[in-house]
């Protein structure tokens, strides 16, 4: 089946069979593999990408659900559409030394956008509650708490200017 | 471009880009063209004969383009998967070692064990022709415990390895140790099970293979540690490919933690298969089936004793182990709960006489191998946790009975009874430290403040040594190493003087893109921007032995300290002919060489583009170019070591256990990039908090299931499980390391168990419990707590 989405900033068509997964499409048919899949009970977040606006885990959502919505991936996330400035929220996690291996990075930038978007005064605690659903194996979480609070902060005073 | 960036600086990551971006290449983002899918049919029973595959159905099924079992891979002659390690008994006697298929011949031996190689035009024809595949089992009983593998009457798993033993093996003086013993003032004694536990490095393990008929040349992309080990063992030992016919590639790898650090059978079927296809073959692993084939850690049951004189000095300790080694012997398995283990009884302490005995036991469950810390915090659990028994059964306070025992600063180099010799190291001043840093003085206030909320607040201490920096490979083969293990490095100038270094060490999240390329900036004085280290193919690096044992910046970094120093020693006779000085006169700082004196010089750029464009250059006596490589092959362990606090609260109503307070004072040495190190500690303690608190890998006794197979059964540590912790460093340099380096990639993880679970204990000390295994999850600790007849309010 025929399927029309705005994927990161762009309208797309495709064509999917009825059973793909949306972290299937991108990365085996759109070839954006920034996207990962670190597990099969949807526990590890590394897919995580935005369905208008929400995070969702693209592992457990089937891709003929994105027919006119709006999906942003790992790929479309940066500072100014078309450049290649990082987000704040990248660059937190740069600076920050939120990231090892980068497997389950794609994954806790996209949840950690969300959550500094749904509350902007995000606390230590609202962070390590909000990643919950995102497994890291190589940080202990600390130096990712930490960027998700420098991103938010610096996401609320990107919104300030 | 940029600066010189060095040693002690905190430079973010050069790697971090295309992390961020989602540009990393993993070998699950790899395509090419013309590419199959692969899919492995496993067994569903602990252990059963094979008495038969029918293919037919299979091989019928839409888009399948072959089916392979073990019969064909016999047929091919193909090898055994190769034990890295030859352990040997007290009389000498070699290890039991069986032949590990690589696909399962004739018996299949844990939940997992693959018995046929699927492959098809796409991943979902593979997996439903994988479905049809037909295979005949006899189901025998399984048995998956260690003490029950060697009661009389267990399933065997093999025919000539009576009683499922492995090995019998020891260390230390036995006879001294009984001496002391019946010398004693008291003998504590401790009985705990170390718990088997799951890796889970959050990229699935994954391969694609590819066959070149026009070169007769193989790839193979994996998820390794360390790709010319695979490329050795597989081509030398499985597969029979000439070295130079099989090029490895593992590129970007989404962590490691020792899973991704053995030659696994997938591989080598994978690569087998792609020539019989002649067509790139590309296999994923889901996460559950990793949780049946990614090798497991840990898993010993242990009985210890420590012997005290009246003042509470240690006079011997004794341990007796079983070892779980699963089905089959992994790459490193036998090394891992005896040379990775008894050498390490001797903690920080100066405990005169140590005996160890390990029983290491075939079960029906997936081959136990190396997993971070790998036997190092094992024993640093047995010895920190009887060590607390003996303080309390003595009533000596636990800070000084560790002080009475500790091997003073001045002592060292020490000799301890079980083999290894300490080079450097400063216990005593890392517990200091860490009284300070943890605010123990004021841990009576604490735990009132949590009374008064009807909780349980606890402090535990685990002053610990590790050995890292895998190995010196003379010492390790007296030991039963089968390969060396050294490292390699090449520093190649280009003519414009950027440097690109080709290392042997893979980096999968420890960020050796930018450490290495620290040390080539301060050592060469050229901009760390002008650095790029190359790691992870066999095609683009010389060799290499690959990342594990805390080990790459130890030894790789050694090797490429070594070959810039070359480069130095190149370049200042370069210099000398172009400044028309004696080589003795030229020296090198900061970029440049310079005739001793004066202000005559040359920069690192000029003598690299004369290197290059050698019109004026001593040709008669020196080569062209400027690349030097080299080999290092450390004299010695090192020896990281520290002092861990932690702090826990314990719910009365409800078991759990709360982690509120972590400390951790460090020895690690030199240290390159503060900002990395820190890093690696942290993700190294969680881990081990895992392990004490959240982890569990549980099979099913009899049937050989293993229940805890998906992350819904198999608890990882999440980040609302943790505080902040507190991480410092108490450095003493090592003596023997170019840098002083120790490593720092496993010590969080070998520190950390002990540190919590004395924490556990000392929370609940008050109602008469004496130890808790591991995980303390809130089950087991209600359940203490019921036994316990909880009185009405915390005291």
């Amino acid at each position: 089946m025929q399927i029309s989405f705005t994927l990161n900033g762009r309208p797309t068509t495709v064509d999917v069979e009825p059973a793909m997964l949306v972290a299937e499409l991108l990365r085996e048919r759109l070839n954006l593999t920034g996207t990962h899949i670190g597990c099969d009970t949807s526990q590890c977040g590394a897919c995580v990408v935005h369905l208008d606006g929400l995070p969702v885990k693209s592992c457990t959502l089937l891709a003929p659900a994105l027919d006119g919505a709006t999906l942003l991936t790992i790929e479309g996330l940066h500072g100014a559409p078309g450049s290649n400035q990082l987000h704040p929220m990248q660059e937190a996690f740069r600076e920050h030394h939120g990231l090892q291996c980068g497997f389950c990075t794609p994954g806790m930038l996209m949840t950690a956008v969300a959550l500094a978007t749904e509350k902007p005064d995000l606390t230590e605690v609202d962070v390590r509650h909000g990643l919950e659903g995102n497994i890291c194996r190589c940080t202990g979480y600390q130096n990712i708490v930490v960027s998700v609070m420098a991103g938010a902060a610096a996401m609320n005073a990107a919104r300030g200017e | 471009m940029g600066n010189v960036i060095g040693i002690g600086a905190s430079p973010k990551r050069k790697e971090d880009q295309r992390f961020l971006t989602g540009r990393g290449n993993y070998v699950s983002d790899i395509k090419r063209p013309g590419m199959t899918a692969g899919v492995f049919v496993r067994s569903p029973h602990g252990h059963a004969i094979l008495r038969g595959i029918d293919k037919s159905a299979a091989l019928a099924s839409p888009g399948v383009i072959a089916v392979l079992t073990g019969e064909d891979a016999a047929a091919d002659k193909l090898g055994s998967l190769p034990c890295g390690w030859g352990i040997s008994d007290a009389k000498g006697v070699p290890m039991k070692e069986p032949p590990f298929p690589m696909l399962a011949q004739g018996k299949v031996r844990f939940v997992g064990d693959m018995v046929a190689f699927v492959v098809a035009e796409t991943p979902a024809q593979a997996s439903a022709a994988a479905e049809l595949l037909t295979v005949d089992y006899e189901v025998l009983p399984s048995v998956v415990g260690v003490l029950e593998a060697v009661r009389p009457g267990a399933p065997q798993l093999f025919d000539d390895v009576p009683n499922n033993l492995c090995c019998d093996w020891e260390l230390g003086d036995k006879a001294a140790v009984e001496t002391a013993f019946r010398k004693a003032a008291h003998v504590a004694k401790l009985s705990l099970v170390n718990n088997r536990l799951i890796g889970n490095p959050m990229e699935p393990r994954a391969a694609i293979a590819e066959y070149e008929p026009g070169t007769d040349r193989f790839t193979l992309w994996t998820t390794s540690q360390f790709p010319h080990v695979v490329r050795f063992l597989m081509g030398a030992l499985v597969l029979n490919i000439p070295q130079h016919k099989l090029r490895v590639v593992a590129p970007d790898v989404g962590g490691g933690f020792g899973v991704k650090q053995f030659h696994y059978g997938e591989e080598a079927v994978i690569t087998w298969a792609a020539k019989r296809v002649m067509r790139p073959i590309k296999w994923v692993a889901s996460r559950s089936e990793g949780y049946v084939s990614d090798r497991h850690g840990r898993d010993h049951v242990t009985e210890a004793e420590l012997a005290l004189d009246e003042t509470g000095k240690f006079l011997a300790f004794r341990v007796n182990t079983l070892a779980n080694m699963g089905g089959y012997l992994s790459t490193f398995g036998p090394n891992i709960p005896t040379n990775l283990y008894g050498p390490l009884l001797g903690g920080v302490y100066t405990t005169p006489a140590i005996y160890c005995n390990v029983k290491v036991v075939f079960t029906n469950t997936v081959p136990v191998d190396a997993y971070r810390g790998a036997g190092r915090p094992e024993a640093t659990f047995v010895l920190e946790r009887i060590v607390d028994v003996a303080a309390s059964e003595m009533g000596i306070d636990r800070v000084e009975i560790r002080r009475r025992n500790m091997i003073p600063k001045e002592a060292y180099p020490y000799q301890t009874p079980v083999l290894v010799q300490y080079d450097s190291g400063d216990p005593m001043g890392c517990l200091d430290g860490a009284l300070v840093a943890a605010d123990v003085k004021n841990f009576g206030i604490r735990k009132a403040e949590s009374a008064r909320r009807g909780k349980f607040r606890g402090l535990g201490y685990s002053t610990y040594v590790e050995a890292c920096g895998l190995a010196p490979s003379r010492f390790a083969g007296r030991l039963g190493a089968r390969g060396g293990l050294y490292e390699s490095a090449t520093v190649r100038v280009h003519p414009t003087g950027q440097v690109t270094v080709m290392i042997g060490t893979h980096n999968h999240g420890q960020g050796h893109e930018t450490t290495f390329a620290q040390i080539v900036s301060e050592k060469l004085g050229v901009a760390f921007d002008n650095v790029d280290i190359v790691f992870g193919d066999t095609d683009r690096v010389q060799f290499g032995m690959g990342t594990y044992g805390s080990r790459s910046l130890v030894v790789g970094g050694a090797a490429l300290s070594k070959a810039t120093d070359k480069v130095v020693a190149k370049g200042k006779k370069i210099a000398a002919h172009l400044l028309e000085a004696a080589e003795m006169d030229i020296q090198f700082e900061a970029g440049k060489f310079s005739v001793a004196g004066t202000d005559r010089m040359k920069t690192f750029e000029e003598i690299a583009g004369a290197a290059y464009v050698p019109h004026d250059y001593p040709l008669e006596v020196l080569e062209p170019g400027l690349e030097e490589q080299a080999y290092y092959d450390p004299v010695n362990f090192t020896y990281p070591g520290g002092c861990h606090i932690a702090e826990v609260e314990v719910d009365p109503e409800t078991g759990t256990v709360t982690l509120v307070n972590y400390t951790a004072v460090d020895d690690v040495g030199t240290v390159i990039n503060p900002m990395i190190v820190e890093g690696q500690l942290h993700g190294g303690i969680v881990q081990g908090v895992g392990q004490a608190l959240y982890e569990n890998a549980v099979y099913d006794e009899g049937s050989g299931q293993l229940l805890s197979g998906s992350l819904m059964d198999y608890c990882m540590p999440r980040a609302d499980h943790m505080p902040m912790m507190n991480i410092s460093t108490h450095s003493t340099l090592c003596t023997h390391t170019p840098m002083g380096v120790k490593g720092c990639g496993e010590v969080g993880t070998i520190g950390s168990p002990a540190a919590v679970i004395n924490a556990v204990v000392d929370a609940l000390s008050h109602l008469g419990v004496t130890h808790v295994d591991m995980p303390a999850t809130p089950n087991r600790i209600w359940r203490l707590l019921q036994n316990a007849s909880l009185p009405v309010a915390a005291e």
